[in-house]
């Protein structure tokens, strides 16, 4: 990408607080004119494990993880084997630890500066911890003021006992002081007006934007601080958020809420998404609009519920029964969370279906110091005026297939939706006829609108294209830089929407491509299946499982290799 | 809506015929239902029924008033939904015996301890009718009329009351499909009530229990007034055969959600969520 980054993990034992010392560190370096993206890693406890904050420090937004660690800080080195397929080491890496006679095996032989973090720490006061120590070390290395380190330390610790503050300041200041010697090349930092936001809350803030006014919500990881931040902000604007008992009540909850005409929304994983499947397709035949934002992790089962993987774009596309055309979208990064969410509701308002947005636990859970990002504008939901008539038909067969929808309060319009098989009038109906005219009227009102320019990202020249869909996007993106600066132009294309899949934009977007590298991360190469049935062009497929973030060397490695496995 | 209209219990039918077979419970119920309404003058277009899967679950499109007509076992959580969002609206969940206490059990149970101002209606015929007589948790154990367990159920039945009580339900009352009158007046006091209030109804199936037509000499009227604490109520479940009609249990008890006061408009809320991100 020509740019100087660095990379930077912290690790430690539960408790340690390397994800506190890690937003710290971002904090201060965004509010110091830099870019950067935080990305949250956590063994299988979520108290008591470990964990491990994984830092980049960018001049620009760059939404790949790090493949490699300039700056490796082990804490402590519990249970760091479960980390070592992620935190590897590159050409100019330094470890900082405080027992380097326990060095992993896959660390050994680079410069380590050892540093007594806990005596550090104890020392400079009685309720001193070494993250903050290890926050002082790294803001200095990062050319950070010390003084926007203690002000970001502060704002963190407003609410705790003052010995809490003052423990974090003499930690700070301790580490800071370090005579240890860790100079390496640092970005620029020169842009302002950031913000730090995770996708999960960048989701939260695009659905609110949008005009969600309810949340029902079973807690689920990574999904459940989606659903926390919109609690507060639901609050705000007069909304309500409710905990439901389970996945079937959330989905169940938010249909009512829409039935009443209150823009509704949930958030869950794989196999939350597994439980809410029979009541998307009741909200398909009863045509009760709803965004559902599944945040995906491994899979299948309860898999890897704390690391990503994009395996859900089957059950997303197919996971419902009947012929249930409904809207699938994908986030392509951080801050598209709240774009491709806010349009996810706007979508189902206008075309009164479900929307299903995937997202993943590495856009969902990691931190990006982006601009604002951007939100769809306003849209009007077209068709709202009264029945025309005395029989009021809520399921009416129009050109569009998009009929009025009424709600309870609106006058004279009374009608009972149903997940029954029904005629226009919405009484239920095993008769054929009424069957395949309401079948054909709820596909047209996917295949007959315009999706517009937003159905996808589409950049540079090529005969090779790769093309991807969700947080892949990035991956295959800083894939096609390097291939660039290497003397090969290829584009790139990622699908923002795939259910229905924007076949005349792709087509276009991959017009004259002598080959079509799809680029995912999952086993069962789910998109290149998908489109495999669909495009007449050559599809190679390239589909790495998680939960490793994929390698955009890698990608560029396969698409500059001659031949393909 | 300003329209002068007669108020009759007819006036909140729809055109649409019931499905049910003839003797069934829930004709009774669904009249018991226009009578309170009528009683009530409630306004049909801020009024919604809400339902499951199951033969009582049909209910909804033979009332004049909007409707949701869900699946098996999810109305009370759709209900739920719905009265949050629309606070103002007069929302009855109903559904038969397998809806509400088997596929949706857990439904009721968190109904009952949420606490959100609705009513529900559940019309126990002991028997799933809509697949042709299999036995539901409130079948008794040695009912040996199903294929499907043709020794008898033989696992104990359901205390539908007692066990609203249990999770916190603040008003709970039995109405019997052979007392219309008793049950719409039921009804009519359950709307009224803040709070969930919760209606178990015996609704006859003779297609496939004819021997459901004996509950006409069992039931009895319960001439004292409804009990006022959880504690008097759980000594009188105890004891209750199963057969007590009338309002059994109220207690005033605090609704959810509680209301909201935003303290500031829309967009203003909005502007500050943003801020909040600023680096």
């Amino acid at each position: 990408m020509g740019d100087t980054q660095l990379s930077i993990a912290i690790t430690g034992a539960g408790g340690a607080g390397v994800i506190s010392c890690g937003e710290l560190l971002l904090k201060a370096w965004a509010h110091c004119g830099g870019r950067g993206l935080l990305r949250k890693a956590f063994g299988p406890q979520i108290r008591g494990g470990e964990a491990a904050a994984l830092l980049k420090f960018t001049r620009h937004e760059v939404y790949t993880a790090a493949a490699h660690y300039d700056i490796i800080v082990a804490l402590d080195w519990a249970n760091f084997e479960r980390f070592q397929d992620e935190i590897v080491a590159g050409p100019n890496t330094v470890v900082v630890c405080e027992d380097s006679e326990r060095i992993p095996a896959s660390l050994r032989g680079l410069p380590v500066i050892q540093l007594a973090f806990a005596q550090l720490a104890s020392r400079s006061h009685p309720e001193g911890r070494m993250n903050m120590v290890a926050a002082g070390l790294l803001g200095r290395a990062l050319q950070l003021p010390q003084s926007a380190l203690l002000e970001q330390a502060l704002t963190r610790l407003a609410k705790k006992p003052e010995a809490y503050r003052e423990g974090a300041r003499a930690c700070i200041e301790a580490g800071y002081a370090e005579p240890a010697n860790i100079d390496l090349p640092l970005p620029s930092r020169d842009a302002s007006g950031a913000w730090c936001i995770t996708g999960n809350q960048a989701a939260g803030f695009g659905a609110l934007s949008a005009g969600v006014r309810f949340a029902a919500a079973y807690p689920i990881t990574p999904a459940s601080d989606a659903l926390e931040w919109l609690a507060g902000g639901l609050e705000a604007v007069g909304g309500h958020l409710v905990q439901a008992e389970d996945e079937l009540a959330a989905i169940n909850m938010t249909i009512g809420a829409a039935f009443g005409g209150v823009p509704a929304f949930t958030a869950t994983s794989g196999p939350g998404l597994a439980l809410m499947s029979e009541s998307i397709g009741l909200a398909v035949a009863s045509e009760t609009p709803l965004t559902l934002l599944n945040v995906m992790r491994g899979g299948p089962s309860t898999g890897i519920p704390t690391k990503s993987e994009q395996s859900d774009l089957d059950i997303a596309l197919y996971g419902l029964h009947g012929d249930a055309p409904h809207l699938v979208l994908a986030a392509l990064d951080i801050p598209d969370c709240a774009f491709a969410t806010g349009w996810a509701v706007q979508l189902a308002q206008a075309l009164q279906v479900p929307a299903i947005v995937l997202s993943d636990q590495f856009l969902g859970q990691s931190t990006a110091v982006v601009a604002p990002p951007r939100l769809p504008s306003a849209f009007s939901p077209g068709d709202t005026t009264a029945p025309p008539s005395n029989e009021y038909l809520r399921y009416r067969l129009t050109a569009s297939g998009v009929s009025t929808l009424a709600h309870p309060g609106d006058a004279d319009a009374r009608y009972t939706a149903d997940g029954l098989e029904h005629n226009e009038r919405g009484t239920p109906s095993a008769r054929a006829s009424d069957h395949h005219e309401q079948l054909d009227k709820r596909r047209r009102k996917l295949e007959t609108f315009d999706f517009g320019a937003d159905w996808g990202r589409c950049d540079g020249t090529g005969d090779t294209a790769l093309v991807s869909f969700g947080s892949a996007s990035a991956a295959a993106d800083e894939a096609a830089a390097r291939l660039a600066e290497r003397g090969t132009s290829v584009r790139t294309v990622a699908l923002r929407l795939l259910a229905p899949l924007p076949l005349a934009g792709l087509e276009r977007a991959l017009a004259g491509c002598s080959r079509v590298v799809v680029v995912e991360q999952n086993h069962g190469a789910q998109l290149y299946h998908y489109l495999k049935g669909r495009l007449n062009l050559p599809l190679e497929s390239l589909a790495i499982p998680g939960p490793v973030p994929l390698n955009p060397e890698t990608i560029a490695e396969v698409v500059g290799a001659r031949q393909v496995t | 809506m300003n329209e002068p209209i007669a108020v009759t219990p007819k006036s909140f039918k729809s055109a649409v015929k019931p499905i049910w077979c003839p003797g069934c419970g829930h004709f009774s119920v669904l009249n018991a239902i226009t009578k309170a309404m009528a009683a009530l003058a409630i306004d049909k277009d801020n009024s919604v029924l809400v339902s499951g899967i199951g033969c009582s679950s049909r209910l909804p499109a033979y009332v004049d008033t909007y409707g949701f007509h869900g699946v098996h076992g999810r109305g009370l959580a759709v209900a739920q939904g719905l009265k949050v969002a629309r606070p103002e609206l007069t929302v009855v969940a109903l559904g038969g015996d397998g809806d509400g206490f088997s596929i949706g059990g857990n439904h009721f149970l968190h109904a009952c301890r949420r606490n959100v101002n609705l009513v529900y209606i559940a019309m126990d015929n002991e028997v799933y009718g809509m697949t042709k007589g299999q036995a539901s948790p409130t079948t008794p154990s040695d009912w040996s009329h199903s294929k499907l367990t043709p020794h008898g159920p033989g696992v104990r039945p359901f205390k539908p009351a007692a066990i609203a009580l249990a999770a916190g339900a603040p008003w709970i009352a039995r109405g019997y499909s052979g007392n219309p009158n008793q049950m719409a007046k039921l009804i009519a006091e359950a709307i009224a009530f803040e709070g969930f209030s919760f209606i178990h109804v015996l609704s006859q199936c003779i297609t496939f229990c004819p021997e459901q037509t004996d509950w006409k000499a069992i039931v009895h009227e319960r001439s004292e007034p409804p009990v006022d604490s959880a504690e008097q109520a759980a000594r009188l479940f105890l004891a209750d055969d199963g057969f007590a009609t009338g309002v059994l249990y109220r207690e005033a008890r605090a609704t959810w959600p509680p209301l909201s006061h935003p303290s500031k408009d829309e967009s203003e809320a909005l502007t500050d969520l943003a801020a909040a991100f600023g680096a």
